[in-house]
């Protein structure tokens, strides 16, 4: 009996891993449209930017259960970091990502204890506050940060060397979305490990997953941790494929934004988030070349619709697909 | 005889329909904040665009003008994105537009890499022109209205002042450039205080200028906190203990400055334009503007957006049509023309814009309050670029 319960917990844990077919259809799209829509390379660019800035959030409120409304200031903080690095002559793009992503790692873990302190309202308040503060900081740091014009002479090195950043975005946007796949496949595996279901269970119920003993802080910590270092490289692969920083990297806007993505694309699959960045970047580039003025309207109109109608029924399998799994491992 | 005629005017018509498929169309890419807290600086300007269109035709030199307006949303990132797509995708011949200094910072190496002319119709920041060869200015520089209002109040026996402004960038350029000038001057500068930009209460700070009892108070705020602040000045009783209030034109901005009540009469403020300008020009443009958007009163955002077509259809007339980057740029340089705020020219050497700067009282006029000028700074240069050439 208990070798068979544990056979078939073994299996389900095999099933939740495998790869799907639509999950290669999702990545061979992916690296089909850098082939294909030369025209589109800066869009798409921003899209994978802001997809890997969605699936960091996701770590943290998919899995983690973590409500953040400042997430912009690891984003915000990874830009400034790498751009100033390339500023100060350490060009190398990957080496500024490295940079960047240890940084906002550290960022995450230090405050990641304020966090803790309370529900779902204070973490609102307080990763709120704690974006605030940087956008403050960076604002008042004139010398440093170049204030409210923003940081001039970012001067990024070739990639490995070889592979300028050029105007027309090819070689930006193959760099972002190597990256994000790169992190994607990271992400992918630990959040299939025993420690993502362990963060999952956190989710699901904190005070019961402490008395099978999983040490829920620590759970808590790793995982916002781990979220601040996925959303500090986004910030600066904005930083570097712009060349250039500004005060609204930090901005609450950022923060509300990569948040609506995620809910546009659906929380807690990982896909979520660069669905939800690709149908929002496309949505917003298209309805502000319409309507340049009343395009917020039609954004507003398409989420209300979106709510009503309801995700699940629009793009739901995914979630229908984790449900099952996580149905037939309960 | 008539057939050879015909025969003469069929091929008369042909060579016709064929210059007319080689006239070129030339795209103009203009990107503005039409969303978010900027946005009536990207209405005002989509507005004088549009009606410089409207009244200077659509074809320049032989050339079909096409303009395509993008919504930046007034996001750094964005702004840069979009001059890209307009540069490589729709093949843009000039780009304009620009509401904030890091808006055009972000962009300015895009002007320099693809070699196209930026006309910056808003953005204020001194060292914007220096960022490309390819940028030229028809808005006005931060430097401009605080040096004009500091000379006028120290011949005007204002000798002691406050100073206050707001806590971000452009308002420490304007307290550096005032309170360096008024020292300079002879004058002596009391305090300088910097108000939250989000959290506009002024009445501690107004208690603290009060206290140091100077000749003035002069201010810089955004434009639409201006109102407040002007109601708990008048509030304080700090108009009845002879403190006078001046300001930057930013303060009484046109836009707003009839909705802010009695209190601003009398304010004196410094700017390049006033909506109050005594020209035939200027009346022609208001009346043409305002009939075209429902009463709206242009202010000096759409006066900089009119100025900076006309410096793009001025260049396109000078090099016949010629759309190349660096030709379009030499033939904005040292163009001069009579705008609705007066006299304009592009500095040859700075690309950046010179302009009388107007000394204003609110006043009202025919029931409505107006900035009306009354003092001239003639053809005033950036001075921060006078300053270190």
């Amino acid at each position: 009996m208990n070798a068979a319960h544990r056979a078939s917990a073994a299996a389900a844990l095999a099933a939740a891993t495998r790869w799907r077919p639509a999950e290669f259809v999702f990545w061979a799209a992916a690296a089909a449209s850098w082939f294909l829509l030369p025209d589109q390379y800066l869009l798409l660019n921003e899209v994978a930017i802001f997809g890997l800035f969605a699936l960091s959030l996701d770590l943290a409120l998919g899995y983690g259960g973590i409500v953040s409304l400042g997430h912009a200031a690891f984003f915000g903080f990874g830009a400034y970091l790498a751009g100033l690095l390339a500023k100060w002559g350490i060009g190398d793009p990957l080496l500024g990502l490295a940079a960047a992503g240890v940084a906002s790692m550290l960022l995450g873990f230090a405050t990641s204890f304020l966090v803790l302190r309370g529900s779902d309202l204070t973490r609102i308040m307080v990763t709120l506050s704690v974006s605030l503060v940087l956008f403050e900081v960076a604002n008042r740091l004139t010398w440093l940060t170049g204030g409210a014009d923003g940081l001039q002479g970012v001067v990024m090195a070739p990639i490995l060397g070889r592979f300028e950043f050029d105007m027309f975005g090819r070689v930006g946007y193959a760099y972002s979305l190597s990256v994000l796949f790169v992190l994607f496949l990271i992400a992918r595996r630990i959040m299939s490990s025993p420690f993502g279901l362990s963060v999952r269970a956190v989710k699901g119920n904190a005070l019961r997953t402490a008395a099978i003993g999983i040490p829920v802080t620590g759970r808590l910590v790793a995982i916002y941790t781990l979220a601040a270092a996925y959303a500090g490289i986004a910030g600066a692969l904005l930083a570097q494929s712009t060349q250039f920083v500004s005060l609204d990297v930090l901005a609450f806007h950022r923060s509300a934004d990569v948040l609506l993505m995620l809910v546009i694309g659906g929380v807690g699959y990982l896909y979520g988030g660069i669905v939800g960045a690709l149908l929002f970047k496309v949505m917003q580039d298209w309805l502000s070349g319409l309507t340049p003025q009343y395009w917020q309207f039609w954004i507003g109109l398409l989420l209300v619709l979106l709510v009503v109608v309801g995700r699940e029924r629009i793009f739901g399998w995914p979630l229908a697909l984790w449900r099952r799994v996580a149905g037939r491992r309960a | 005889m008539t057939r050879i005629r015909m025969v003469l005017a069929a091929m008369a018509t042909l060579m016709l329909a064929g210059t007319a498929e080689a006239q070129q169309t030339v795209r103009i890419g203009l990107i503005l904040p039409m969303t978010g807290p900027f946005q009536s600086t990207g209405r005002q300007i989509d507005a004088a665009v549009k009606l410089y269109m409207q009244q200077h035709g659509d074809s320049v030199a032989g050339q079909k003008i096409e303009v395509i307006l993008r919504d930046d949303a007034g996001v750094a990132d964005t702004t840069r994105r979009l001059a890209q797509e307009l540069v490589v995708r729709d093949k843009v011949a000039v780009l304009a537009g620009f509401g904030l200094t890091p808006l055009a910072m972000a962009t300015a190496p895009i002007a320099t890499q693809a070699k196209v002319p930026m006309v910056v119709m808003a953005a204020a920041t001194s060292s914007i022109t220096q960022q490309s060869p390819f940028v030229v200015r028809t808005a006005q520089v931060v430097a401009q209205p605080a040096v004009a209002i500091a000379d006028w109040a120290l011949q005007n026996g204002v000798k002691r002042v406050v100073s206050l402004v707001s806590d971000y960038g452009p308002g420490y350029d304007v307290e550096k450039w005032f309170n360096d000038r008024f020292r300079q001057g002879g004058g002596e500068v009391l305090a300088a205080l910097r108000v939250p930009l989000a959290n506009p209460d002024f009445a501690p700070f107004l208690q603290r200028a009060a206290d140091a009892k100077p000749d003035a108070l002069f201010a810089f705020v955004p434009s639409g906190v201006g109102s407040i602040l002007a109601k708990q000045f008048v509030e304080r009783g700090l108009d009845k203990s002879g403190i006078r209030f001046i300001a930057t034109g930013d303060v009484t901005d046109d836009d707003i400055v009839n909705a802010m009540g009695d209190v601003v009469l009398g304010m004196v403020t410094s700017g390049p334009y006033s909506a109050a300008h005594p020209s035939d020009t200027n009346k022609a443009f208001i009346q043409a503007f305002e009939k075209a958007n429902n009463g709206m009163r242009p202010n000096f955002m759409a006066v900089f957006g009119y100025d900076g077509m006309h410096a793009i259809y001025a260049a396109l007339e000078k090099t016949k049509g010629g759309i190349d980057g660096t030709a379009l740029v030499e033939a904005m340089k040292g163009l001069s023309w009579e705008s609705p705020r007066g006299p304009i020219m592009i500095d040859p050497q700075t690309r950046d814009v010179v302009h009388n700067l107007y000394i204003r009282k609110v006043e009202k006029v025919d029931g409505a309050l107006y900035n009306v000028e009354f003092a001239t700074f003639p053809m005033m240069k950036d001075p921060a670029k006078a300053a270190q050439p």
